[in-house]
């Protein structure tokens, strides 16, 4: 099913989505990763604005144009690497979706449970994803471009595929059973 | 297929032996990392096309959809198709191998990184403090009259993936193939697949992941001179796409678009195999500089 969205969702919005649904946002998203991410947990920052949000695992590229940033290319980065920042994070501000791309593991899925999903964008798609979202502030640019917090406004930011939901099911642990059986049989032919 | 900047435009300058050395080389490496950030090669846009063409699974066909569409974007609006403009690794072929070719080089990196822009990608790796972009230089010697320098820029998702086995001597080639099937199956959802397999067979450790990562500077279509590696590659190939891993690790019937090995001698107690993984963005660009100033890139 193809939805339209406007952030923030409700809860209930979340726990409707299913396996493969295909997502275009609008509003407010906040890219955050490993050392964004780290400092937020690390220095217990409590922020307000990240209470129910939609976190996107992007490392932008960006250049500033007087007094405002012009978004060049902002695909997803990899979320695994968040894993266990992640699991913290949903706990600590009920973000309500975590978009990036490549999935995460099962530790996030249990904490997604009942209030959050994962959604993918199509990684090193860089350039249509810029068209899409607007830099409306940027914080800790301390930390290099790539780490520093930004928040995002979003237009029709999409596809984003639901590959996590929130009651337990993963596209990619479904996925990744099924290659694990066909390595086997791979292999077993000599 | 019209094509914005023409991928083999000549361009003609001063004389190298006329100008600065390092204020051409600082201009050819700007150059290439433009072009190269911008724009894939065609042979990796075409792989891209029949995957798209011949995948069967909806959510692969609809990504590998959305992947040809942003390399169309990338190319209208000349910007970085992909935000992670890698780490950048060049490698420099010629006569006479100076210190003016590795300052330029890092001029041409400083004004890429500005002037394109380039996305700052390198930090110490204890403090993480960035501080913009740091190339890496590869250097081989040849006995051509002209200069050659390619480039890689090389994102992190695909690079996280890169391995080093260092094998048995009587694993032999089922070991070898065992190694990269297992690996491929359990780290390519991460490294944006459809990906470009590049291994590095023999030779010690370092030389075998500089052979890994240089299978990346062959265009996809080409073929390997040994007729043993040309099998392994074809097998692999085959077998890599059998796995399933699909568009983004979401499933479909293309999971590499090429496997290419590299082999050196090595100890008679070792063999090692390395893994270097691209992603479907599998950027690359080389400049040829002659001595009478003409610059060719293709």
């Amino acid at each position: 099913m193809k939805h339209l969205l406007k952030a923030p969702i409700s809860k209930e919005q979340v726990l409707e989505f299913k396996l493969n649904d295909i997502i275009y946002l609008s509003g407010k998203v906040f890219s955050i990763r490993d050392q964004a991410m780290k400092r937020i947990l690390d220095e217990e920052k409590s922020i307000h604005e990240l209470e129910g949000a939609m976190i996107y695992n992007c490392g932008p590229l960006a250049r500033k144009n007087g007094q405002k940033w012009d978004l060049l290319s902002a695909g997803p980065t990899t979320s695994s690497r968040m894993n266990d920042l992640a699991v913290e994070f949903i706990k600590k501000f009920k973000v309500h979706a975590i978009i990036g791309k490549g999935g995460m593991n099962t530790k996030v899925l249990d904490a997604m449970k009942g209030k959050c999903v994962y959604l993918s964008a199509v990684g090193g798609s860089g350039a249509i994803s810029a068209n899409q979202l607007k830099i409306l502030d940027v914080e800790w640019l301390d930390l290099g471009m790539p780490e520093a917090f930004w928040k995002l406004d979003a237009n029709n930011f999409g596809p984003l595929i639901v590959t996590m939901d929130a009651h337990g099911n993963s596209l990619y642990d479904k996925n990744d059973l099924e290659v694990d059986a066909n390595l086997q049989r791979v292999l077993a032919i000599k | 297929m019209l094509k914005f900047p023409p991928r083999a435009l000549i361009l003609f300058l001063c004389p190298p032996t006329l100008c600065h050395m390092r204020k051409t080389i600082a201009l050819v490496a700007e150059e290439l990392l433009k072009r190269a950030v911008i724009g894939l090669p065609d042979d990796v846009e075409i792989a891209l096309a029949n995957a798209y063409s011949n995948e069967t699974k909806e959510v692969a066909k609809e990504q590998l959809k959305i992947i040809l569409e942003n390399i169309g974007v990338a190319r209208k609006n000349q910007t970085a198709l992909c935000q992670d403009t890698g780490t950048i690794s060049f490698f420099v072929r010629g006569k006479n191998l100076t210190s003016e070719i590795r300052d330029g080089i890092f001029d041409g990196v400083l004004a890429a990184t500005k002037n394109i822009p380039l996305r700052p990608n390198s930090v110490n790796p204890l403090t993480r403090k960035n501080i913009g972009n740091h190339p890496f230089i590869h250097l081989e010697f040849s006995d051509n009259d002209y200069l050659e320098i390619s480039v890689i820029p090389k994102g992190a998702g695909c690079e996280n993936m890169s391995a080093l086995f260092m094998l048995r001597p009587s694993d032999g080639l089922e070991g070898v193939r065992k190694a990269i099937l297992t690996h491929v199956a359990q780290k390519a959802k991460n490294a944006c697949p459809p990906i470009v397999l590049g291994i590095g067979i023999g030779g010690t450790p370092e030389q075998a992941m500089l052979s890994a990562k240089e299978n990346h500077l062959k265009k996809l279509t080409s073929k390997n001179p040994d007729p043993i590696l040309a099998e392994l590659e074809a097998r692999l190939l085959t077998e890599i796409n059998e796995l399933g891993v699909g568009t983004m690790g979401l499933g479909g019937l293309r999971t590499a678009l090429s496997v290419k090995i590299l082999s050196h001698p090595c100890h008679t107690a070792s063999l090692p195999v390395a893994v270097n993984i691209e992603c479907w963005a599998d950027r690359r660009l080389t400049a040829r500089i002659f001595k009478d100033g003409k610059i060719e890139y293709f």
